[in-house]
């Protein structure tokens, strides 16, 4: 631009337009790749806070010469970005229930069934809804319902698998109530414990209504105060009837608090504000490397799973667009399925994330036996001592239990008004 | 701005003196204008055209997805869903509003209270200038931790096995923690003037600054006591710096959603939080239009603040 300013009387330039200053600027643009050409390609990925983890982007850019930038935004936001802002990312990191509203956006694009190495590798939990020929909990959206799309740039998922993914899995789980055993000092079951008068201003629920009006119904279904068609797309009625336990519960002080926030679910637990509350695998294992007892304790009602994928913005070209591809194969190729897996998640293909963890670890967190040494996390902390048992045993078995997964259901916009009567009750 | 002398439409010394005189008048006319144009410019761009078009989108339909052009009131009637069939029962709204402007109420209150006396003590009572500027600044220290740090360290303070519990516990007071220290309407506005009363001090100290002494030393040569001096002398001459930390306090306490949220356990519901979960589903509208409501609110407030003061008059 300066270039051509030159030359150019200060009375000419002052008459020439902004346009024409944006397509000088746009022209000078243009020139830059060829320079950048010659640094790693960085990708912005988007995700929540407790997928993302500095050791594996240092390790996938020892791998692959591919620098990972992480933005780490809250579940709704990663949709609220996708849908609002598609340009402010190159790789995102989402959840399948939030499909449902991000597809029909049209901001993303299918993933080239092609171009992933280990397509036919990944968890037949997440693409067909079974764990070894045998079918599990498929209530609300679960990930096999969306997998795939008609095209790369269709907006309606295809009912039988296609070449386009509409998501390649990252991490999955069964997720649970959390419990501080040395509080509670008995054995906790049913979700209905959540609403024991005995834990009166010890409890807590999630306040993201998506997933926490799952934890509910679950909660409603043990009692026995609602039965549901499907947990994950609710009546209106039956949205009305679970709310209103829950507001019940809230007016005789149930509650000590809700939380948004990961690291607010393992404050709460860690300083003993609440004994039993809906919370994530990782906050339970945080709070137990403070050296405090805390359960993910498997309940007889079966648990609340959800699952995550890789995604790219429709707008992804060129080198950008490979270096995508080959993080994502470089994700599914084992060392990155390992650490996940240690840290209490599920990775999404088994095999490649067994060969990069010592037999033991696997017997531990995979089959459910009895850990032959001590367990320690990734990050090289002890989580447990030699002779424990991981909760809720082997991953079919938790995997098995699944009862249904986070989902939008057709009636959020009247779940999400509810959802504020409850706060404000 | 014309150019002076291209304004001179007739040939003549003298008259282009005249029209040249008449010329500099309109531009000193004008000057302040001018001189506003930049912040104006800034406030039109970040401040009245954003609420030009979330007002606009406020009548607009959505979906999951998308928000669409129309112009239907079916985000003012969700807003207000049940306000008036329910009645004597309030609905979610009002109770929101209800809550929220009861915090208002409490903190402007303790603020007041407490920001008048630290702004009377640092000007009448504090000799010297530079004692006064670092007891002001003093004031600011809860400032220097961002936000979120700052609530999050009362719970080591206030929560079930906090330091207040333990004190309390160890000295014998209590026997059983007490629970409403935290996660409650108490921590709420304790955390809601712990932050605020800094908006109270400054525009009152300012206020008070400018009252001459001698007006106090008449007073008291006048045979007022101290109580008189401050209500007759001191209050009303402050009134404008009252006023105006008044409009900060109760702006911010009407759309805050953070230090409710945090210090509610999330469990005291705000305007801004309502605002905030509509935003989190993608319901632009319905947020827009909520939104509108509380913009409506906040000025029916300072509407009624500002007809007991003339802020104006008083700069």
């Amino acid at each position: 631009m300066t270039e051509m300013k030159r030359g150019v009387s200060r009375r000419t330039l002052l008459k020439s337009s902004a346009a024409i200053a944006g397509l000088a600027g746009m022209k000078a643009i243009t020139g830059f790749p060829a320079v950048h050409a010659a640094e790693p390609i960085t990708l912005r990925y988007l995700s929540t806070s407790t997928n993302q983890s500095p050791a594996i982007a240092e390790q996938a850019f020892k791998d692959t010469g591919v620098k990972i930038e992480y933005v780490s935004v809250t579940t709704d936001d990663v949709t609220k970005r996708i849908v609002t802002q598609p340009d402010s990312f190159d790789l995102v990191d989402t959840e399948y229930f939030s499909l449902r509203n991000l597809v029909p956006s049209g901001n993303l694009m299918g993933m080239d069934a092609k171009k992933i190495k280990l397509v036919d590798k990944l968890a037949t939990v997440i693409t067909k809804g079974e764990i070894d020929g045998k079918k599990i909990g498929d209530q609300g959206t679960a990930p096999h319902k969306v997998s795939y799309l008609e095209g790369q740039h269709s907006k309606k998922f295809a009912s039988s698998p296609t070449e386009w993914l509409t998501l390649i899995p990252t991490t999955y789980n069964a997720d649970t109530l959390g419990i501080r055993p040395d509080l509670i000092k008995r054995p906790i079951e049913s979700w209905a414990e959540l609403l024991n008068p005995e834990f009166k201003g010890k409890a807590a629920i999630l306040n993201i209504p998506s997933i926490g009006i799952m934890d509910a119904a679950m909660v409603n279904e043990a009692l026995g105060k609602v039965k549901y068609g499907d947990k994950g797309n609710m009546t209106k009625e039956e949205i009305d009837k679970t709310i209103a336990t829950l507001i019940d519960a809230k007016k005789a002080g149930q509650f000590r608090a809700f939380w948004t926030d990961f690291n607010e679910s393992v404050n709460l637990m860690a300083a003993g504000e609440t004994v039993i509350q809906s919370m994530w695998s990782p906050a339970v294992t945080a709070v137990r490397l403070k050296g405090i007892a805390c359960t993910f304790q498997p309940l007889k009602e079966g648990y609340r799973a959800w699952a995550s994928g890789f995604a790219l913005p429709k707008t992804l070209k060129g080198k950008q667009l490979d270096a995508a591809y080959e993080f994502v194969n470089w994700f599914l190729s084992g060392w990155a399925g390992a650490y996940l897996n240690k840290q209490g998640y599920y990775s999404a293909v088994l095999d490649t994330a067994q060969s990069h963890m010592e037999p033991y670890e696997w017997a531990y967190w995979m089959e459910g036996k009895p850990a032959e040494k001590d367990i320690h996390g990734p990050d090289g902390g002890l989580l447990e001592k030699a002779g424990a048992v991981r909760d809720g045993g082997s991953y079919a078995t938790r995997m098995g239990a699944v009862a249904c997964w986070n989902s939008i259901m057709d009636e959020n916009a009247y779940m999400i008004q509810k959802w504020n009567e409850f706060i404000d009750a | 701005m014309a150019d002076p002398v291209a304004t001179t439409t007739r040939p003549g010394a003298w008259l282009r003196g005249v029209s040249r005189k008449r010329s500099l008048e309109t531009e000193a006319r004008w000057r302040p204008y001018w001189q506003a144009a930049p912040l104006a410019l800034v406030f039109l761009v970040f401040f009245i055209l954003p609420l030009i078009v979330t007002f606009i989108v406020s009548f607009w339909t959505y979906t999951g997805y998308s928000i669409e052009p129309a112009f239907v009131f079916d985000n003012y009637v969700a807003a207000f869903d049940k306000c008036i069939v329910a009645l004597p029962d309030l609905c979610t709204t009002f109770r929101t509003y209800l809550s929220t402007l009861k915090f208002c109420a409490i903190v402007w209150a303790a603020t007041l209270l407490i920001g008048f006396t630290i702004a009377y003590y640092l000007n009448f009572v504090i000799r010297t200038t530079t004692a006064r500027i670092v007891l002001a600044l003093v004031c600011t220290i809860p400032f220097w931790t961002s936000n979120v740090i700052r609530m999050i360290s009362w719970i080591p303070l206030l929560g079930r096995n906090g330091l207040v519990n333990n004190f309390l516990m160890s000295a014998g007071i209590t026997s059983q923690p007490l629970d409403w220290l935290l996660y409650s309407d108490f921590s709420v506005a304790l955390a809601l003037v712990h932050i605020n009363t800094v908006f109270m001090i400054v525009p009152i100290l300012n206020s008070m600054s400018r009252i001459d002494r001698s007006l106090v030393e008449a007073a008291y040569d006048g045979g007022a006591s101290g109580w008189q001096t401050l209500w007759n002398v001191i209050i009303p001459l402050s009134k404008t710096g009252i006023a105006i930390g008044s409009i900060f306090v109760i702006t911010i306490v009407m759309g805050d959603f953070v230090t409710t949220g945090l210090m509610g356990g999330q469990q005291i519901a705000s305007a801004g939080k309502v605002i905030q979960t509509e935003i989190g589903a993608l319901q632009f509208p319905i947020a827009a239009a909520s939104a509108i409501v509380l913009l409506a609110v906040v000025l029916m407030i300072i509407w009624t603040l500002i007809r007991f003061v003339d802020i104006r008059k008083e700069l």
